[in-house]
Formats: structure tokens, C-alpha cells, sequence
């Protein structure tokens, strides 16, 4: 029996995941088919990719506040500007990832708390989206449509979008030396320093990477629901601090999972449908999503307990 | 200590110097004509927030990773049973006001269970509760808008010499609140925890019962936020408490408490609260779009806390 206790930190966000998913074909069993599957995890692709964004920035042991409204914001851009004049809205897209990577050095500079900065970082980035589109509207880009509402063989898109999302992340974050670096700042950041290596550069790269997943995020969004508007994903900032934690996460030390995060992202998504699967009424279904989060970290500590218990046998 | 906080002396001054500033520049705009105004609907609406404001910066004191989401959810909470047990009767006021307050013991209670028996952070401990919370006011709303009670609702729209009830209201409480933190030994006592709860529970200081206080005291002081704020509107909506969320985090922060805990300020919170929203109507007064408007309050916010909240001195 060698098992890590990366796999460990695993197996309880999959664990639920499995349970959740077998709770709802047992309910529904005309869902356990392709199009089933599609409709169930569609909207978990853009909040895996928030999910995945949110993680790189606890995984220097801070916290994006901002991330929904700029996943709104990027939605915005992606349905008007990205589909007008692709060009500027390209060039607007690097705009946001410079601006990320700025934030990222201001907030290492001046040794300023991120959840203020990025609290600050979310009027502007609402205002922003306001600006772009005042009410509902703009279309998306054929091309953002085609691929979310591309029909592979044999697996629905959603699935092989999440699986790639999390392969690509699990590389950059847990094998690249980048990735290393990036965990190491969390976990201490004055050792990385004296190692020799330019701490304001991992974080300014690691803030550039996660405000990159966000934009895919919003693109992905877009794609799915073909029109944007100012508020369309405000929920994602805390959906995705959800995941992270849910796929076995945490707030310091550099300890994040990006499988886990991608996991805890389709966990959250499939709890709504199995919610509405139950014929809760509608009054108590965000309620429910709280117990659910609730009960899954409850199952979490009894395993940490257990794992810590094994150790010291 | 800091040649920083020797040269910046007491933090909350700046914002109170840029609240005047903000203040003088609307006033001229508009000529003068309606600065006895702006100031009543200054203080009045600052009146709600510093009172979230006040439990929130309990709360931070305590240290990293001490946030309290469900504030929000708990103002709505509030109102809207209050409002429903109250049922329009003036005889019914204190009753509304009990019940306010036994749903913030509540929901304190609730929050810190989940965060020291399921060790959940509480960041997401506060969140899971909200989503309770959030549920419980929805099914007993049902849409319906009940008034409050006359006497109620004019108390609170009305002013006693010119200044708001609510004002006054939320002034009594932050003096309550300032001599529970800088006079009893229950604030010396969050402080240190917020400074290192190690040290603290060495120290013998009853860590447990001192954060679990704090939480139910933030809870009590939103709900109580919520019950004030429905009566002020004329009812309670689901989402009336929504942009207290980071509004109430913005007022701490930029009043001058230390986000990292264990270093708490009151005047600064006033000082916050008055020049957020004074900010909010001068770029009003001067016609600026939703947009600028969330775009400008954004960078000011960003740029005070440039200003004030460098921490690098300390190293």
C-alpha cells in the first residue's frame, strides 16, 4: 500500500464526485447518456477554468476577490470586441493579462493584503464591463461557439475539455520548474529568495497565468450562453474559492491540486442539477449547495484525521 | 515603534481628510445649495455601514483568514423575519428587535460551529452558512414586501438636531464598540489573538469562547444592520444586504485596520464609510455613467490603500 498523500488529498473530492454523479443517474437514469452528460457538466467548463485561475493565485497564498466580475468583464470583451475587430479585442485580452501581472508586483512591492487590492481590482473591472455593455447583448465569436458546442465521438465536450483543462494545469503547476517555483513562494517565500530566484517575477508570472485561465473562462462562457452582459459570471469569485478548497486546496502554504480544483469545479456544477434532480423546491436549492460543501469538508477532515493517524503509527 | 506609523501618526485621519476633501468639492459643484443635505444622506447611509462595519473589523482583528461572507445574507435574514413578526404593529417593535438580535446569536453560532468542529476556513465556513441563511429568508419571504411598523420607520427616517437617527444609532454603537476593544479585557484579549493565536493560547486567553463571541457579535451587528435598513427602506428586498459584502470590508480596510489582525481602529471605520459614500454622489453630481462611477470608486480605493497600507516598514 504506497500511496501518496498527494493521491489521498484526491480521493475525497473524486470520491464525492462519483457519489454525486451515481445519485443523479439513479435519479435520472436517462442522463448517464452522451447528451445527458454534455447537459450536465456544459456550464462546468468556464468554472473549472475560473476554478483553475483562483487556485494559481492561492497558490502563492493569496486570494482574487475580483474574479468574478473579471470573468464578466472578459465575457464582455469576448462578445463584442473579440467578435468586431478579433485584433483589439486580442490586444484588450493582454491589456488585462499586463494589468493582472501589475497587480500581482504592486501587491508583492508594498507587502499589500491581495483581498483588498483585488476587492479594489473588482469596481474596476465591473465598471469596465458596464462600460462595454450597458445591458444584455453582443454575440459570440463563431469560433469560441463551435468549439464549446463541438460534439466529439464517444465523450461529450465538457468532459474532454475538463480532462484537458486539468492535464494542461496538472503539468504547468505540479511538473513544470515554473510550477515549482510558483509553490515554493507559498509554501515560504523567503527560501525561494535566498535560492536565488526573483520572487516579484514568479508572482507577477503567476497573476499573469491565472488572469490567461480567467479569460478562457469568460471566452468559454460566452460560447456557451452566445450573449454576455455585465453580471454574468459575479458568482464565479466565490464558486471558485469553493472548488479550490472542495478539490483539496488550501488557503497558504502553496498546498493546491489542480486535478482537485477541476474536480471540486465539475463537483459544484453537478451539485445544482442533482439539487433540481431531488425536486428540492427551488427556495431551498442554494441552501442545499451550502450543505453540500458543508458535509463534503466534513468527510475531508474525518480523512485527514485518518491519514494523520497512519503516520504517526 | 515604525518611523511609518510615527510620520502617518493615527491612520484614520486620512480618511477623514479625504472625506472633507470629497465633501468640499461636491458642495462647490452643486453651489452650496445642498450641503445640509448631502450631509444628512452622508451620514446616514455611512450610518450602515459602519455598523457592519464595526462587527467585520472584529472579526479581521482575529487574524488572517477571518472574514465573515455571511453578513449579507444575515441583514436579510434579519429584516425580513423581523418585519414579518412585527407585522406592521407599533406594539410589536421590540419583539422585531429581540428576535433581530437572537437570529445573529444564531447565525454566529452557526458560523463558528462549522469552523472549529469541521475546521473549515472561515472564508468558506462563512460562505456555506450564507447560502443557508439565504435560503431560510428566501422561503420566508415569498416575494411579499411587508411595511414596518409607523413608529419604526419613522424613527429611523427622521433626526433629532439635524443629525439622523440612524446616525445617532450607529454612533452609540461604535462607542460601545470602542470601549469594548480598547478598554475591557475582551479586546485586549481579540487583539492578541489576532497578533498570534499561539502566543495567546500559551498566554492562557480563552482563544475558543473569544473568537466564538466575535463571530456572534459580528452576526448580531449585521442583523441588527438588516432590521434598521428594512425599516429605513420600507421593507425588506432579498437582496438588500448584497453590497454590504465588500462594502463592509472596504470600510475596515481602508479605515486603517491591519488586515493581517490584531491591530483595530473605530474612527477610521466612520472616516471610511462617509468618504465612500461621499465619493459615490460627488461622482453623481458630476454625471458620471455606472461605469465610471464602479470604474473611479475602484482606483480610489486601490490608490488609499497605496497610500496608507504599505506594511513594508515593518521589516
Amino acid at each position: 500500500m504506497k500511496i501518496s498523500s498527494g493521491t489521498i488529498r484526491l480521493l475525497i473530492p473524486a470520491a464525492s464526485l462519483a457519489l454525486l454523479l451515481a445519485a443523479v443517474f439513479y435519479m435520472q437514469p436517462r442522463a448517464m447518456s452522451y447528451n445527458g452528460l454534455n447537459l450536465l457538466f456544459n456550464l462546468a467548463v468556464p468554472i473549472a477554468l475560473a476554478t483553475i485561475a483562483q487556485m494559481l493565485i492561492m497558490s502563492v497564498n493569496d486570494l482574487d476577490l475580483s474574479m468574478g466580475t473579471f470573468v464578466s468583464f472578459c465575457a464582455c470583451v469576448a462578445a463584442t470586441m473579440l467578435q468586431t475587430s478579433p485584433m483589439l479585442g486580442i490586444l484588450i485580452f493582454v491589456g488585462a493579462i499586463a494589468a493582472y501581472a501589475a497587480i500581482g508586483v504592486v501587491i508583492h512591492v508594498r507587502e499589500l493584503p491581495s483581498i483588498v487590492v483585488t476587492l479594489g481590482m473588482s469596481f474596476v473591472w465591473g465598471g469596465l464591463a458596464v462600460l462595454l455593455l450597458p445591458s444584455p447583448g453582443g454575440t459570440a465569436p463563431a469560433w469560441a461557439r463551435w468549439v464549446m458546442t463541438a460534439k466529439p465521438p464517444l465523450v461529450p465536450m465538457a468532459i474532454v475539455a475538463s480532462i484537458v483543462i486539468a492535464g494542461v494545469t496538472h503539468f504547468i503547476v505540479m511538473r513544470s520548474s515554473f510550477g515549482v517555483l510558483m509553490r515554493g513562494v507559498g509554501g515560504n517565500n523567503r527560501s525561494v529568495q535566498r535560492a536565488g530566484w526573483s520572487v516579484i517575477g514568479v508572482r507577477a508570472g503567476t497573476y499573469a497565468l491565472a488572469g490567461f485561465f480567467a479569460i478562457l473562462s469568460g471566452i468559454a462562457l460566452v460560447g456557451l450562453t452566445t450573449s454576455a452582459d455585465a453580471n454574468i459570471a459575479l458568482r464565479y469569485t466565490l464558486l471558485s474559492i469553493a472548488g479550490v478548497i472542495l478539490g483539496g486546496g488550501q488557503f497558504v502554504g502553496g498546498k493546491v491540486s489542480p486535478i482537485g480544483a477541476v474536480i471540486g469545479a465539475l463537483t459544484l456544477t453537478l451539485a445544482g442539477s442533482f439539487l433540481s434532480f431531488m425536486r428540492i423546491s427551488p427556495d431551498w436549492q442554494i441552501g442545499a449547495q451550502g450543505a453540500i460543501l458543508i458535509v463534503v469538508l466534513a468527510l475531508r477532515l474525518a480523512l485527514n484525521r485518518l491519514e494523520k493517524r497512519e503516520k504517526s503509527l | 515603534m515604525t518611523p511609518h506609523r510615527f510620520l502617518l501618526g493615527k491612520p484614520w485621519i486620512w480618511s477623514f481628510a479625504a472625506t472633507v476633501i470629497v465633501w468640499i468639492i461636491t458642495v462647490l459643484f452643486t453651489g452650496g445649495a445642498s450641503s445640509f443635505g448631502l450631509s444628512q444622506a452622508a451620514l446616514t447611509f455611512a450610518a450602515f455601514s459602519v455598523i457592519v462595519g464595526i462587527g467585520q473589523m472584529f472579526v479581521i482583528t482575529l487574524g488572517p483568514g477571518n472574514i465573515d461572507l455571511s453578513v449579507p445574507a444575515t441583514m436579510t435574514l434579519s429584516g425580513t423575519l423581523a418585519l414579518k413578526l412585527m407585522d406592521v404593529q407599533d406594539g410589536m417593535i421590540l419583539v422585531g428587535l429581540l428576535a433581530s438580535i437572537g437570529i445573529g446569536l444564531i447565525v454566529g453560532l452557526g458560523n463558528y460551529v462549522l469552523i472549529k468542529l469541521l475546521r473549515i476556513p472561515p472564508i468558506i465556513a462563512t460562505l456555506s452558512m450564507s447560502f443557508i441563511i439565504q435560503s431560510v429568508a428566501i422561503w420566508s419571504n415569498r416575494g411579499l414586501r411587508i411595511k414596518p411598523p409607523e413608529m419604526l420607520a419613522n424613527f429611523t427616517t427622521s433626526d433629532l438636531f439635524g443629525i439622523p437617527n440612524v446616525a445617532l444609532v450607529a454612533f452609540l454603537l461604535s462607542v460601545l464598540a470602542w470601549v469594548l476593544l480598547e478598554k475591557s479585557i475582551y479586546g485586549r484579549w481579540i487583539s492578541a489573538i489576532g497578533q498570534s493565536m499561539f502566543a495567546a493560547r500559551m498566554a492562557s486567553i480563552p482563544v475558543d469562547g473569544t473568537r466564538l463571541v466575535t463571530y456572534m457579535l459580528c452576526a448580531v451587528l449585521a442583523a441588527l444592520c438588516g432590521y434598521l435598513l428594512a425599516s429605513f427602506s420600507g421593507g425588506a428586498a432579498l437582496n438588500m444586504g448584497s453590497e454590504y459584502l465588500l462594502l463592509s470590508i472596504a470600510v475596515v480596510v481602508i479605515g486603517g485596520t491591519a488586515v493581517a489582525g490584531g491591530n483595530s481602529n473605530i474612527p477610521g471605520i466612520w472616516g471610511a464609510s462617509l468618504f465612500l459614500f461621499l465619493v459615490v454622489s460627488m461622482l453623481n453630481t458630476y454625471g458620471f455613467g455606472a461605469g465610471f462611477r464602479l470604474i473611479l470608486t475602484g482606483l480610489i480605493i486601490i490608490v488609499v490603500i497605496l497610500l496608507a497600507g504599505g506594511r513594508q516598514s515593518f521589516r
